[in-house]
């Protein structure tokens, strides 16, 4: 039975607590209302359910697998269980959410799709949805990530998606984000607006979460097979928008004996004015359509953030965070760009695993912990670093040099 | 009465409003653009307040308001751009801005400090109709302030009237779904605004986005009582060396001389 307060459900304007609603001009409301009013009832109809599950099973190689990662776990004189999201087709938890919206997307009957991407692993995610459907696919990506993401493009293109440069601002994913509403105000009756992360406005943040929930849905049942147990002490998971985190956390949010570890980027330091870790640095406010944490200045404009890893490099951070941080539910820790690169190639020669950079700042971040042998630990790993091999290669001049 | 009601019983038909970024393009600029408007023949004037994440709008709006921030425009500054404005201008003047830089300015003293200083109305786009009834309305109402709303070619009849009953002052209505300063087909408009037209509403509407010359000025007024033009005066100041020539030929070719 569900709890009768749930942190998984906002209430029916989309808040989570204070954080959420809808902050949309009049343009987007239709659309928006659309989505609001039928959402809940598309994604419960079996025959959704059906293709959603078929897709996920056969297509993105789910479930995927619960791994012990036992010399990481000597290391750290504890449990360390890594959910394999870095195993999904396209290299990360984000086809999760793409799959579920393109079915959506299909039956509000949207002709054309648009999404933004930071890492480009959501702009992939989108492109490999959109051929699998045949149908149109614009992805806004910063001209900064595009740089430095150059494998995604390339593979966005071979995937037949139109990759739009975004030349606003820190041309980074707050402004590819930017882009895509505005393409959405252009042309918002055809088009479906896929949104990558846990942010937006109402019903975004619980749609993509519910897409994304199957990361700790398959989590309960395989922990349970492996320690007679369905709750791990911690679930740890990189926060940039939040949406592995979201979904990670998603089916303990109410166990309340399980501590959700949210890792957010503190870039250069979290003082060090180049910083994403949007908790420790962020006052409420409105971005992308939500009420939120934001990073801003006095007066209000928003900060241009700075990580390591485009995945994390956004100012603003899902409303059901923002409430975790808020209530205390959630436990906020951040990491720097060298803990995380650190962290990248420890991993890489303890487990045999290169993972993303925004993943690398979980794994850094289970050093603050204070982990015992009793402690069950779960930590997301949301995605592969292939995209990554370009920094990594760099670290590795360097500390030959 | 309020200002911005007299200018409509005074002026029913023919309404230019025309919008301009506050600090832009200098950040001392914002009174003379906004007094060589008032000398030729804008009826309103809409004080963009520019923020870093501008959705609703078009590149060249965007960019006016990079410029302006740059400049070091704030609300606080804007304010006290504004503190003896009504000695100068005696339009009805209307903010238009995002929320974020409202909230952090503090809400009630942001429609406490309009009001004192003389401005008439606010627009705020991403303030939706729910937040304004329970939380924001009130506020806005109490401070004397103007709000007033977008209805677009996509808003239901039903919802028309219910943002027209929430507003003050006048409707704005989008010519067409899309960001400032698109190009867009203006017969399509032309059915639009009959269709508003026959709703018979409570506020004058004046027409905005994509309006950009007299011929655009013409046919919104055919069947509303006004319009609104913006990144076409934005264009028409960039890189201009005198504000006041750049504002008077560009409003001559829109209304001219009058």
């Amino acid at each position: 039975m569900e709890p009768i307060t749930s942190y998984q459900r906002p209430n029916e304007r989309g808040y989570y607590g204070k954080f959420g609603g809808a902050y949309i001009p009049e343009m987007l409301h239709p659309n928006v209302e659309e989505l609001q009013t039928r959402y809940l009832s598309i994604m419960q109809e079996p025959a959704f359910q059906l293709e959603f599950r078929d897709l996920l099973r056969d297509y993105v190689g789910r479930p995927t697998p619960l791994y012990y990662a036992k010399r990481l776990s000597q290391q750290l004189h504890s449990n360390i269980y890594l959910k394999r999201e870095d195993l999904c087709h396209t290299g990360a938890h984000k086809i999760n959410n793409t799959i579920g919206q393109i079915l959506l997307a299909l039956r509000l009957g949207k002709k054309r799709i648009i999404a933004e991407t930071g890492a480009g692993q959501h702009g992939v995610a989108t492109a490999t949805v959109c051929a699998l459907k045949g149908i149109e696919c614009i992805v806004y990506m910063g001209e900064k990530d595009i740089e430095r993401q150059a494998p995604n493009v390339a593979r966005m293109r071979m995937l037949g998606a139109t990759v739009v440069p975004a030349l606003s601002g820190s041309k980074t994913l707050k402004d590819a984000t930017n882009e895509a509403i505005r393409d959405w105000i252009n042309n918002a009756t055809d088009t479906h607006y896929i949104i990558g992360s846990v942010v937006g406005p109402h019903p975004y943040p619980d749609m993509v979460a519910r897409f994304q929930s199957v990361i700790s849905e398959e989590t309960r049942w395989q922990l349970k097979e492996k320690t007679g147990s369905e709750l791990p002490t911690h679930v740890v998971a990189c926060v940039g928008g939040g949406s592995n985190a979201a979904g990670a956390f998603y089916h303990f949010l109410d166990e309340l004996s399980v501590q959700l570890v949210a890792v957010e980027a503190a870039g250069h330091g979290v003082n060090s004015g180049l910083s994403a870790a949007t908790t420790a640095l962020g006052k409420a406010g409105i971005l992308h359509g939500s009420k939120s944490l934001v990073m801003q200045t006095e007066d209000g404009q928003v900060v241009e953030p700075h990580s390591i890893s485009a995945g994390l490099d956004y100012p603003g951070i899902g409303p059901l965070h923002a409430h975790l941080y808020e209530t205390g539910r959630g436990h906020f820790l951040n990491v720097t760009d060298e803990e995380a690169l650190r962290s990248a190639f420890e991993i890489a020669r303890l487990e045999g695993i290169i993972p993303a950079l925004e993943t690398a700042h979980a794994f850094a971040a289970l050093k603050q912990l204070k982990l015992n042998e009793t402690d069950q630990v779960v930590l997301c790993l949301s995605g592969r670093g292939d995209k990554d091999l370009a920094t990594y290669m760099k670290q590795m001049e360097m500390m030959n040099a | 009465m309020s200002r911005i009601k007299k200018l409509f019983v005074a002026k029913p038909s023919r309404v230019l409003n025309v919008y301009c970024t506050a600090g832009y393009p200098k950040l001392n600029s914002t009174l003379e653009v906004m007094e060589a408007l008032q000398e030729n023949g804008a009826d309103l004037i809409e004080l963009g307040m520019p923020y870093s994440d501008p959705l609703a709008d078009g590149p060249v709006i965007q960019a006016s308001s990079s410029v302006a921030l740059d400049n070091g425009m704030t609300i606080t500054v804007l304010f006290e751009q504004l503190k003896d404005f009504r000695k100068r201008i005696h339009v009805p003047v209307i903010l238009m801005g995002y929320m974020n830089p409202v909230l952090q300015y503090g809400f009630e003293r942001f429609c406490k400090d309009a009001a004192a200083v003389g401005v008439d109305g606010l627009i705020l786009p991403d303030l939706p109709e729910y937040e304004f009834e329970t939380e924001y309305g009130a506020v806005i109402r109490q401070s004397g302030l103007d709000f007033i709303f977008l209805v677009t070619p996509e808003t239901t009849e039903e919802r028309v009237r219910k943002l027209d009953q929430l507003s003050g002052g006048f409707l704005y209505a989008v010519s067409s779904s899309s960001t400032t300063g698109s190009n867009k087909n203006m017969t399509d408009v032309n059915a639009y605004l009959k269709k508003l037209k026959g709703f018979h509403l409570q506020n004058p509407v004046l027409v905005g986005f994509g309006i950009k010359d007299k011929t655009g000025f013409d046919a919104a007024c055919e069947h509303a009582q006004g319009a609104i033009i913006g990144s076409a005066f934005i264009k028409a100041l960039e890189g201009s060396k005198n504000l006041q020539v750049a504002t008077k030929s560009f409003l001559q070719s829109v209304v001219g001389n009058s």
